[in-house]
């Protein structure tokens, strides 16, 4: 079997606060595969960047990593050393941000950083280093790349500095790119060009992408497995189509009835009430418990499902059964 | 990028005319300096005379024009306590100016961004936290109190340092330095620290309060992300954001340390302008008065328009839009 690019086993970010110990992260594993695109998805807070940012060693304290693995292509990183770690942001493990007009540097031309990149990480000449710096710009679909490389990235428009944040993330040609949501920031109208951009980098170069968005619409397009965060867990981990036709967590289920699919054939059914809960004030059991319409007794009061103690595709006690039988009732 | 240059000169020009005008209304408005200028005993032909010889019996305008004229050409007629030229005096006293301001300019960009970085980098600790504080007090006591403290500790109490003038100096063909004796450059160690402490605290907090608001941004994130070091992070990315916003005030720092020294130069006892000027106000020296009026004015205007062009120069986000758009 192939060897995935990453592992995550059972990770566990905390927070140490006044108020107590919150986890921004509890308990998330997940595999991705070189050339696959894993989306994640989730609400604002559910944890999504945290465990971006756990892989690429990039926690802003007080958050640190408390228990799990990480493994890059096999390697443990998660206990490197902080001058170890640097080696490998960018080399191994690349990261595109979500607003491409603040990720670049305004005071230096995106040669400059192109290759400041390149040769941190690449045994290169500065010439070769100028060379590869095209090639990566004209690789994202850079015009004239040549002639824009002396260029500040205030000269190019939006989604053209997107691509070349996305430029700037793989020229040491990394085995992982973590997208934070990568277009958000963006017109709609380049919205779908970008993603495209990054499915056929994934799909050339053997790369494995995290995918993180907010967007049912870019994870039915782009991503071939999901894995749906709440509250700092894991709700549902699946291939694309299985998750999206048909959903086995009530999040997953809810989820997709707040965005628009009609065109996948899921009728839109119930708003999910309430909010997701602060990670200060979780309930006991099942974090989605207190909106769940499902919820039992166990739910609330035994202990909380988790992908790995469920074995299933879904982290609940009472998964679904298919979509079509249940929106006909 | 010559249209905005050529329109920032033309500002310039105006702010000299303005402050041509007041230096040229004392003239005409404070004292006489015809009473000051010759004795008791005068006859009405000397008065006459004087008027005619120092132009006082023009209509106002004619003389705002003469005086504008002869100041375009440094010429600010003789100084009435002094009876020689104002021009001959300031050039005997600028270079002592000069040069002090110089050294405790230098000491204040160096040691407040120097400073202001390292508080920068290493929020937590016991060194940086310390340099905070003694940076709050240097922002507080007044300039003539640092003056007066230095004194007593190094020239009273430890004798190391003189308390007063400028000690030996060189004449290089009318330009009289103190870089060039020991004790010229001696004499000048505690007046450059009164005069500069106080715009170095203030560079070091601007800095500092640049470069950690630079530090949280996107980008340095972003660099982070693409493994760069944390030397390259520090200094090659943030470092010159920060400096961008710095370098308009430090600029103005740099011009008011002239201005300033005023106080530090009478503590000291040191043969500058500054000296010149409050020795000139106390005996109503018009013509001296206007002259280092002018003098200041024009480094003022002169180091803001350095300043602009500077601003241009590093930041290439101005020198795209202003240049398109064409002011
Ligand atoms: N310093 C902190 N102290 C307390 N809580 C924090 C801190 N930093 C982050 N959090 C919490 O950690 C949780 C995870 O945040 P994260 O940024 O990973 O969310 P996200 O899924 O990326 O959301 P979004 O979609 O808004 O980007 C949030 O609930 C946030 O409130
Ligand atoms: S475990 Fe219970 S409460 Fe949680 S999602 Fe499943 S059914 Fe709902
Ligand atoms: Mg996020």
């Amino acid at each position: 079997m192939v060897q995935p690019v990453l592992s995550i086993k059972s990770l566990v970010v905390e927070i140490p606060t006044r108020k107590g110990v919150l986890r921004p992260v509890d308990r998330v594993s997940y595999d991705i595969f070189p050339g696959e695109i894993l989306g994640i998805v989730g609400e604002s807070g559910a944890g999504k960047s945290m465990t971006g940012n756990a892989v690429i060693g990039l926690l802003e304290r007080p958050a640190h990593i408390v228990s799990g693995d990480i493994l890059l292509s096999g390697n443990p990183i998660h206990n490197l050393s902080a001058s170890e770690f640097r080696k490998i942001r960018g080399k191994k493990i690349g990261m595109i941000f979500q607003d491409p007009l603040t990720s670049l540097n305004p005071l230096l031309t995106v040669g400059e950083q192109l290759v400041e990149t390149i040769i941190e990480h690449l045994a290169v000449s500065k010439k070769q280093a100028q060379e590869r710096a095209i090639a990566a710009l004209e690789e994202v679909g850079i015009p004239a790349a040549r002639e824009r490389i002396g260029s500040y990235p205030h000269q190019f428009s939006g989604g053209m500095r997107q691509r070349v944040v996305i430029a700037l993330a793989l020229c040491a040609e990394p085995d992982l790119v973590i997208a934070d949501e990568p277009t958000t920031a963006l017109d709609v109208s380049v919205q779908a060009q970008i993603i495209a951009l990054l499915k056929r980098l994934c799909r050339e170069r053997g790369v494995g992408v995290m995918l993180v968005t907010h967007d049912m619409g870019v994870i039915a397009e782009a991503a071939d497995r999901v894995a749906v965060m709440y509250a700092g867990r894991l709700a549902e981990l699946g291939a694309v189509r299985d998750v999206l036709s048909d959903p086995k967590h009530p999040y997953t289920y809810g989820l997709m009835g707040s965005t628009p699919l009609a065109s996948r054939g899921l009728k839109r059914l119930n708003q999910i009430p309430g909010s997701m809960p602060r990670l200060g004030a979780l309930p006991e059991g099942c974090a989605f418990s207190p909106r769940c319409e499902f919820a039992q007794e166990v739910c609330k009061t035994g202990s909380s499902p988790f992908i790995a103690n469920v074995d299933a595709q879904a982290a609940c006690w009472f998964p679904l059964p298919h979509t079509k039988s249940r929106s006909s009732k | 990028m010559l249209a905005y240059v050529l329109r920032r000169i033309f500002q310039s020009l105006i702010v000299l005319l303005a402050v041509g005008f007041v230096a040229f209304a004392m003239f005409s408005f404070v004292g006489d300096p015809v009473d000051n200028m010759l004795g008791q005993e005068r006859t009405q032909a000397d008065i006459d005379r004087l008027r005619e010889q120092l132009g006082l019996d023009q209509p106002f305008i004619v003389q705002y024009w003469r005086f504008l004229e002869q100041a375009a050409q440094g010429n600010f007629g003789l100084s009435y306590r002094q009876g020689r030229p104002v021009s001959e005096i300031i050039a005997e006293r600028l270079p002592a100016t000069i040069e002090l301001a110089f050294v405790s300019g230098f000491l204040a960009f160096v040691g407040g961004v120097g400073l202001g970085v390292f508080t920068a980098i290493r929020r937590h600790g016991v060194l940086p936290s310390f340099i905070m504080t003694a940076s709050l007090i240097g922002v507080s006591l007044p300039t003539f109190l640092i003056g007066i403290l230095l004194i007593y500790i190094f020239s009273v109490e430890f004798g190391w340092l003189p308390s007063f003038g400028r000690g030996e100096v060189v004449d290089l063909g009318g330009w009289t330095t103190g870089f060039l004796t020991a004790s010229g450059l001696k004499a000048l160690i505690l007046p450059a620290i009164t005069l500069g402490l106080y715009q170095m605290t203030l560079i070091m907090r601007l800095v500092r309060t640049e470069m950690l608001e630079v530090l949280r941004m996107d980008y340095i994130r972003f660099a982070r992300a693409r493994g760069l070091t944390e030397k390259t992070i520090n200094f090659r990315h943030a470092l010159k954001n920060t400096l961008v916003p710095v370098i308009t005030i430090t600029g103005l720092q740099l011009g008011s340390i002239i201005a300033f020294a005023i106080i530090t130069e009478t503590v000291f006892q040191w043969p500058g302008v500054g000296l010149l000027f409050i020795n000139a106000v106390q005996f109503v020296d018009i013509p001296v008065m206007a002259a280092y009026l002018m003098m200041i004015s024009v480094m003022f205007v002169g180091i803001n328009l350095i300043v602009d062009i500077l601003y241009f120069a590093i930041d290439p986000r101005l020198r795209i839009e202003r240049s398109v758009g064409g002011h």
